[in-house]
């Protein structure tokens, strides 16, 4: 039985006129399991149109965002030249990457070398696919949502793992063993965070989540539970900044010290993915934040019927990205105004107080389930 | 099902476009004879010196393995979270007091995981 996952005009006309239009088919062909079969493929490739669209647009978008916040925090002007304040830099910036010579190092395992940014590639856009928009408009609502994150990610580290190590580099190496050592540290705290989200909301299901935040911004699960949902939220900063080897976390790929990282070989277009991939997840864990905390694609009601009235007349889409921002900027933010803490030290940081303090935040959020909830 | 379908689709839909990005710029990329100086893997100027597959320090396997642990342990806690309200409305067959002290035990085992890890130096980077 075909479910539909996405409902916009387009889609809905193209549900009718499908049927429609497979009258004149071939009699053998005129089944329904056909018409459905159809509007299922149409509806999938919506959705992939919808999701590229958002996903690649952004990148660009985003390069140019965080280089006019870097320079404006370091007190330059950044980017000016192309267009309007530098606007077609990012452009230009694609076009010369696709002219540069792709090639491997000698030494390199040339299959792996050319396999490892397909992989690191696939995971934001597979949780792309998981986040709510709005309240019909998600892409795969499925009731594992918070789990299938928290797998894929730990997906991605396979891609940059082997990417270190087919490039027969020994920075590369280095860094591709720290970055994978850093991201499955840091994957614990993220997925005992997702935990307490999943405990105040009682499903796994983002679609859920995001609808059990329903009511005034007083129900968005940063407030929700009192000073506990603002630490959660806070440790899953933390987490998901070093979840994406962002700066400050960024030891993996620190420039001064290990040359590049784990794509230190990497150039051309290979080297692009791995950015693309690296943005489109900072979208993707902005979006998880937006959702699991900041109420998704609900309005900021303040229980005040004519203001609110005015907000909810807003669609939720435009709220989403509007907390997607905003998140972004914060990790943007972050990343430009922070020092970079060492490798012990960040391995220390996670071991030994954000896996602690995230397992005594559990019990504190059960505690109040019992108590208050 | 469906749902999964599209999943998959997008799984592949990842793949694809690094691939074709790949390929483009294999096709558009501006070409130099391969000599023997540009494909020597980059070490700061120097010659490279040996394989670059060296052995590396057993704690990245450990950290791996605690890792393995504490995810394993995540996914084991979700459908327990999930249903955490119904549990302590009293809506399921196991009493809720039953479920707290079963959680204690096992958080309990996990935690003294880590404390004997701890304790054994696993977790000091050096």
């Amino acid at each position: 039985m075909f479910v539909p996952s996405i409902t916009h005009p387009v889609g809905d006309f193209i549900r009718e006129w499908v049927p429609k239009l497979s009258a004149y088919l071939p009699e053998q062909l005129q089944s329904q399991t056909l018409d459905s079969i159809a509007a299922f493929l149409i509806n999938a490739l919506l959705c992939i149109i919808a999701v590229c669209a958002v996903n690649i647009g952004s990148a660009p978008i985003l390069i140019y965002m965080e280089r006019k916040v870097c320079a404006h925090v370091q007190c330059r002007l950044g980017p000016m030249r192309l267009g309007w304040h530098g606007t077609l830099q990012t452009i230009a910036d694609v076009i010369k990457m696709l002219f540069k010579e792709v090639y491997s190092p000698s030494g390199a395992d040339k299959l792996m070398f050319y396999v490892a940014p397909l992989i690191v590639l696939i995971a934001p856009f597979i949780i792309a696919a998981l986040i709510p928009f709005d309240h019909n408009l998600i892409v795969a609502d499925i009731d594992m949502g918070i789990p299938m994150i928290i797998a894929v990610n730990g997906f991605g580290v396979l891609g940059i793992l082997l990417g270190g190590w087919s490039s027969n580099n020994k920075y590369s190496l280095l860094g591709a063993l720290r970055s994978g050592a850093q991201m499955i540290s840091y994957e614990i705290s993220f997925a005992m965070i997702l935990l307490f989200v999943v405990m105040i909301s009682g499903s796994t299901s983002l679609m859920d989540i995001a609808q059990a935040q329903d009511g005034t911004v007083l129900d968005w699960f940063i407030f929700k539970i009192p000073v506990l949902g603002f630490i959660a939220f806070i440790l899953f900063f933390i987490s998901s900044t070093a979840e994406m080897n962002r700066a400050p976390f960024d030891i993996a790929e620190a420039e001064q010290e290990l040359t590049g990282g784990y794509h230190t070989e990497y150039n051309g277009t290979p080297f692009a993915m791995f950015y693309l991939a690296e943005y489109i997840a900072l979208v993707t864990n902005s979006a998880l934040a937006a959702t699991c905390f900041l109420g998704g694609f609900h309005a900021p009601c303040i229980g005040v019927a004519a203001i609110d009235g005015v907000l909810q007349m807003v669609p939720g889409v435009v709220w989403l990205f509007a907390k997607i921002y905003f998140m972004i900027w914060c990790y943007m933010m972050v990343r430009w105004t922070f020092v970079r803490p060492r490798v012990d030290q960040l391995m220390d940081f996670e071991w030994k107080f954000l896996l602690p303090v995230n397992l005594v935040l559990l019990a504190a959020g059960a505690v109040w389930m019992i108590f208050v909830g | 099902m469906s749902e999964y379908i599209i999943l998959s689709i997008f799984l592949f839909l990842g793949a694809f476009i690094a691939a074709a990005a790949t390929v483009t710029g294999l096709l558009l990329g501006y070409r130099t004879k391969n000599t023997k100086n540009k494909m020597a893997p980059y070490e700061c100027g120097m010659e490279t010196i040996g394989n670059a597959r060296i052995q590396f320090k057993v704690g990245y396997y450990l950290f791996a393995l605690l890792f393995l642990v504490f995810d394993i342990e995540a996914l084991f806690l979700f459908p327990v979270m999930a249903n955490f309200k119904e549990i302590m409305a009293g809506n399921t067959p196991l009493p809720p007091q039953v479920v707290v002290i079963d959680l204690v035990i096992f958080m309990a085992i996990l935690v003294s995981g880590l404390a004997y890890a701890w304790k054994k130096g696993i977790l000091k980077w050096e």
